[in-house]
């Protein structure tokens, strides 16, 4: 099952995926997918690293679903949420339908 | 209210200082997350869903426009202009850097606040009555004795790592404004044999996964002896409360399962042993702190004030404004007034840097310099002169916050939920924001009554769901979002747990399911009579039949 890898920024908290180019996006559209899991197992592996260096904290694997024009699905309500980063407003009705 | 001396000065630096060096130490790698982590929830400092998430403990939620001021500049300098108050009578900011957070703590010292213990299985925040010193039906102000606490509890050695988070509130009044019997203690001043003043002593009640009334553990308790007597609840608690399983870690668990009456036997004999030589809190401290809580001297100012009246009679906005939000104040000629933070379209308990700003130059213009946060997530000048409430009144209207639905169905207590938080299972402020529009009809509101309808999203239960008249619970079922009603519940005297009154709701179908269970109430309700009234009188059965009885 298609898979990235996502964590939260250690300096600002901010949530992340781990990119095809190694570095970590705040676009989870830029997120590298695994397709299987030795590969997640090894994106895993980039990600602990992150963390040893202090880029990233509570890295995990989530399984996400891949739409037909290939954009990433991140199936959960949960996921949808940290993937808009922000889906409400202070003083407006609610921005972001999920 | 309550300023810091020297040593309070000293001793929050020095904690600024001492996170400072912390973070300085995770970001050069000499801290590890695990290692980090308890140390940033000591101050306060959680990682949530999207960012790092910032608690600030507005102790006993008294405001001054100083703090309100530099509340809205932290928001706007290292957050995104807006914080959230919560049930707890603190303020949460949700995007704060880790980086920026040690600048943040610095700007809080400097006007006397901070986040210490806003986290951790330590004593939190003590909160209070938020009408003290200006209800009608107040018997002693609260805030002393929380103040007193605070100090008490604050790095206490003993109880740093009790068992699980600890939460005391006090009531002096006559109505429970403060929820004390959903608290691990709730204090409530009352009139003793004597007819000197005393705390009767309620234990073990809360809300969470395994909601609990709180039980009176003492009918009368001398106020000499707070100190003493809580600290042989908390020493009984921190012996024999469960540390091997989270979910059965809080004090009412050990209260339910010993029974209150093994449980105040075990507190009388280790109060009977110990307290005879502890020091409960010297008089002449206890005065000091005393001194900070006098009542503002309010200048007589006219009882009746015919302009308004006359623009009760002409201007029904007004009129309804006027009926719910403004409160008698025990001072003839002044009220205190609810500055709703839940106008429809609004999240409940946001508010923005410029509102925090403008209620802090309104508590100068009409307030007394105070400003005070209830649990119920909105901010109240308690000391407001009548004669000044029409002024108060058109500021307020221009700001868009003289939303008159205190207390109404409107008046929503609302956790961030999924939106925000990292324990949720379901979103909530976006039904809350569906509720509030399918109920935006001031009339409608009116047509109802008083009505508390309170949400969580998910069992931990920040939201009260528990204790709401109606209690909405976001779970997760399977990846769908699921709200699970409850009727029944109440925060107030004769306190009680909501129960579940059937299978749940899908987001969309929410605010028709609260429609309908107000219809119900209205076609069952006696004249005058109020939900709880209504619901404990009919029982579930109505309610059912209308929700579910055409599945």
């Amino acid at each position: 099952m298609p898979s990235v890898v996502t964590a939260n920024r250690l300096t600002d908290g901010i949530v992340v995926y781990l990119a095809a180019d190694g570095e970590w996006t705040e676009e989870i559209a830029n997120a590298r997918v695994a397709d299987d899991e030795a590969e997640t197992k090894a994106l895993e592996a980039i990600a602990d690293n992150a963390v040893r260096e202090r880029v990233v904290v509570g890295p995990y694997p989530m399984v996400v679903g891949l739409k037909d024009d290939g954009a990433i699905d991140p199936l959960s309500v949960r996921e949808r949420i940290r993937a808009a980063h922000r889906t409400t407003l202070t003083k407006d009705w609610y921005d972001v339908p999920l | 209210m309550y300023r810091y001396d020297e040593f309070d000065h000293a001793f929050v630096n020095e904690r600024v200082a001492e996170f400072r060096d912390q973070v300085e130490r995770r970001l050069a790698g000499q801290l590890t997350e695990e290692e980090f982590r308890p140390l940033r929830l000591r101050n306060g400092l959680y990682l949530q869903l999207h960012a790092y998430m910032l608690r600030i403990a507005v102790p006993y939620g008294v405001l001054s426009p100083r703090q309100l001021r530099q509340l809205a500049m932290i928001g706007r300098k290292w957050d995104r202009g807006y914080g959230h108050f919560t049930t707890r009578q603190n303020l949460q900011f949700n995007w704060v850097k880790l980086v920026d957070i040690p600048d943040v703590l610095a700007a809080l010292a400097e006007v006397e606040m901070h986040c210490i213990q806003t986290s951790g299985n330590c004593v939190r925040n003590v909160t209070a009555d938020p009408y003290a010193a200006a209800a009608v039906d107040e018997l002693e102000d609260p805030r002393a004795w929380c103040e007193i606490l605070r100090q008490w509890s604050t790095l206490h050695p003993e109880f740093s790592w009790l068992p699980r988070k600890f939460k005391i509130a006090i009531s002096g009044a006559a109505e429970d404004r403060a929820a004390t019997a959903f608290h691990d203690i709730g204090l409530r001043i009352v009139r003793g044999p004597n007819g000197e003043n005393g705390f009767r002593v309620l234990v073990g009640g809360g809300m969470g996964r395994t909601p609990y009334v709180g039980q009176e553990i003492k009918s009368f308790l001398p106020k000499e002896h707070l100190l003493s007597y809580i600290e042989s609840i908390l020493r009984v608690y921190n012996l024999h409360g469960r540390r091997d399983n989270i979910h059965k870690a809080r004090i009412k668990i050990l209260v339910n399962a010993l029974g209150i009456d093994k449980f105040r036997e075990d507190v009388e004999a280790d109060w009977e042993a110990t307290h005879k030589d502890a020091i409960d809190l010297p008089e002449d401290e206890k005065r000091r702190i005393m001194s900070y809580f006098a009542p503002p001297e309010l200048p007589e100012r006219p009882a009746r004030d015919e302009a308004l009246a006359a623009r009760r009679e002409s201007d029904p906005a007004f009129a309804n404004w006027y009926k719910h939000n403004v409160l008698p104040h025990r001072v003839p000629g002044y009220a205190s007034v609810v500055i709703s933070l839940k106008e429809p379209g609004r999240t409940p308990g946001d508010a923005s840097s410029d509102t925090m700003d403008f209620v802090a130059d309104l508590t100068e213009r009409f307030g007394h310099n105070e400003a005070r946060v209830n649990y119920t997530q909105n901010l109240i000048l308690p000391h407001v002169a009548r004669a000044d409430i029409l002024e108060l009144y058109e500021a307020l209207a221009g700001a868009g916050c003289a939303t008159g639905n205190n207390e109404l169905l409107g008046d929503m207590i609302c956790c961030p939920g999924l939106d925000y938080c990292n324990l949720a299972n379901a979103r909530s402020i976006p039904i809350a924001k569906e509720i509030a529009k399918r109920f935006e009809d001031p009339a409608r509101q009116e047509e109802i009554g008083k009505l508390r309808l309170n949400m969580s999203g998910c069992i931990n239960a920040c939201g009260h769901h528990h204790s709401g008249n109606i209690g909405i619970l976001g779970v997760d079922k399977k990846g769908t979002e699921l709200y699970q009603i409850t009727l029944g519940g109440n925060p107030k005297d004769s306190a009680s747990v909501g129960t579940i009154i059937g299978p749940g709701f899908r987001a969309e179908a929410v605010p028709q399911a609260i429609d309908t269970i107000v219809d119900t109430y209205i076609d069952n309700r006696h004249e005058g009579e109020s939900f709880l009234e209504t619901w404990r009188r009919v029982g579930a059965a109505p309610f059912k039949e209308a929700l579910y009885g055409a599945r």
